[in-house]
């Protein structure tokens, strides 16, 4: 009896997180499925117009999943690459005091306020931008790309590095013994060893930036339409939400919609983390 | 969450806490009516000891659903109340009553550098639905327009949508904020850009613009002149009573009235 306590107690608690996560996803359908009502499935993933606080609301989200998609895009194409130099420098080539040092800075900065860096995109990125180039608006999907990457970088890289690090001293260490040098080890046989867990890492990221809201709230412009190019300014599901939810009649199919667009949002996270999962998988199946 | 929280906890105070320590009132609702609320709150604190007033702000449709749901004593909102709104409530057995408490005037707002000074309401819908584009075909630069609006559940976009736009729709360009204060940087910072704010929010980092020839002002708004403004609600629950009814009564006489003036509102009557 003695012994089997604990075991009950981290089951219970554990199953309770479990159940406190069944009931966000009921919540979510129950609130969101409603919105079927109004509009079919094809208008709202289809539709290229969203007016909500019409009467009918016209409830097009593409526009606004496009904006999801191409923010993500963006900020993971200008944060990935840069994220695994720094993993790499880190892991293999920093000098050990230079490591300790810039470990938990990266580790850090994972958790920086993110409002704060939409302010410095809406008050001091936005208007360099838009001076510079002469755009329209420098509150555009470029902007809010850029800042997401920011928010990235430190995430990806301190997980890739975690992974780099796991890399058996053993193979390294075989590798140097076959005359290659540092940069042939790294490339050659580290980072292909460490690949499941950069990928992981990386998709990790982009749920990070998929599912932040206050960076795309203040810095990507928030019109809703279908971006044809980096400078033109988009409206995120997860910044739709927070901007409307607030005001929305409770019940309402804008409402509804909103909490639709939350499952969406859910179901594309995931399957990033599936997905993530998956690498990580086959990846210790290969090792 | 944290707001219907702390409601709750109000709520709860107030039943386990009672009578004994004097009345206490909740307001929830518009964050445009907040500072005025925040503010007389303060003041009828500061004059009725053993009285507590909390006042949060999680916009009309918020405020409207705490009344109908009997969550908050008083709700603010910077607009009337929806027919569904009125069917809730029917539906609920409750009965909110509005009161207009003060004044609200939309001014459009430019970039101090920008030389427009005057547009006519249909300029200002041409501009919104996305039929003029550049600032030439409105007397200023030839360069282009960045149109900024609020977000479509926002009591301001309402009303701007009501008086400027009338059956058009804003065009899907333009760049939307989420809040007044968004507004007033997004515009101060963008030489190309026109957005429009209520008149309690507007500072020297923009440049008002006189709509129909008229310049929006306190004198202006009340008179009925100026074509853009509108009144702003508190509902309450029935009829009130008791404190309610005093805190009403404070903010509809001339010291609630002083108040909504120092917050940069127009008061239902001008004050001597």
């Amino acid at each position: 009896m003695k012994d089997r306590l604990p075991g009950a107690i981290v089951k219970g608690i554990s199953s309770a997180g479990i159940l406190v996560m069944l009931f966000i996803l009921y919540f979510l359908f129950r609130e969101g499925l409603p919105v079927l009502r109004s509009v079919t499935l094809k208008e709202l993933f289809l539709g290229d117009l969203w007016y909500p606080a019409e009467n009918p609301p016209v409830l097009g989200m593409f526009p606004l999943i496009a904006a999801t998609l191409a923010v993500t895009g963006l900020s993971c194409l200008l944060a990935v690459p840069f994220s695994l130099l720094i993993a790499v420098f880190v892991s293999e080539t920093a000098p050990r005091p230079i490591r300790e040092f810039l470990k938990p800075i990266l580790e850090l900065l994972g958790f920086f306020p993110s409002i704060v860096l939409g302010f410095i995109g809406m008050v001091v990125l936005a208007p360099w931008l838009q001076e510079t180039f002469d755009m329209l608006s420098g509150l555009n999907l470029f902007n809010a790309s850029l800042l997401l990457g920011i928010l990235t970088v430190p995430v990806v890289s301190s997980l890739a590095e975690e992974a780099l690090g796991a890399v058996p001293q053993d193979l390294r260490d075989a590798s140097y013994a076959l005359g290659a040098t540092r940069w042939e080890t790294t490339r050659k046989v580290v980072i292909p060893s460490a690949l499941p867990g950069i990928l992981s890492a990386s998709l990790l990221g982009i749920m990070r930036a998929m599912g932040e809201t206050m960076v795309v709230l203040m810095a990507a412009g928030g019109a809703a339409i279908i971006p044809l190019s980096v400078f033109d300014p988009v409206r995120p599901l997860t910044s739709t939400i927070a901007a409307e939810m607030g005001e929305t009649p409770v019940g309402s199919p804008h409402y509804a919609a909103l909490f639709f667009g939350g499952v969406i949002l859910l179901v594309m996270t995931l399957t990033v983390n599936l997905l993530s999962a998956w690498i990580e998988k086959k990846g210790k199946m290969v090792r | 969450m944290r707001k219907t929280a702390a409601v709750l906890a109000g709520i709860a105070i107030l039943s386990l806490s009672g009578m004994a320590f004097g009345a206490e009132i909740v307001m929830n609702g518009s964050t445009t009516v907040l500072p005025i609320a925040q503010a007389a709150a303060e003041k009828y604190m500061a004059a009725n000891e053993g009285v507590k007033i909390s006042v949060s702000g999680g916009g009309s449709g918020n405020g409207i659903k705490a009344i109908i749901d009997g969550t908050t004593d008083i709700a603010n909102s910077s607009r009337f109340i929806k027919q569904d709104e009125v069917k809730a409530a029917v539906e609920k057995g409750t009965y909110p009553v509005p009161f207009a408490v003060a004044m609200d005037a939309l001014l459009p707002i430019v970039h101090p550098d920008n030389p427009v000074k005057d547009l006519s309401i249909d300029q200002l819908r041409a501009i919104y639905s996305g039929k003029i584009t550049s600032w030439k075909d409105v007397g200023g630069e030839d360069k282009p327009i960045a149109v900024v609006g609020r977000d479509t559940s926002s009591g301001t976009y309402e009303t701007w949508q009501e008086i400027i736009l009338k059956k058009e729709r804003v065009s899907p360009r333009a760049l939307i904020v989420a809040s007044s204060g968004a507004m007033l940087t997004t515009v101060a910072k963008n030489k190309y850009a026109i957005g429009y704010d209520g008149i309690g929010y507007i500072n020297d980092t923009v440049k008002p613009l006189m709509v129909n020839g008229k310049k929006g002002s306190a004198e202006t708004a009340l008179d009925g002149s100026y074509p853009i403004a509108r009144f702003l609600y508190m509902f309450t629950k029935g009829w009130p009573t008791g404190e309610i009814m005093k805190f009403m009564n404070y903010m509809l006489g001339d010291e609630g009235q002083k108040v909504v003036v120092s917050t940069g509102f127009v008061p239902l009557r001008i004050l001597k």
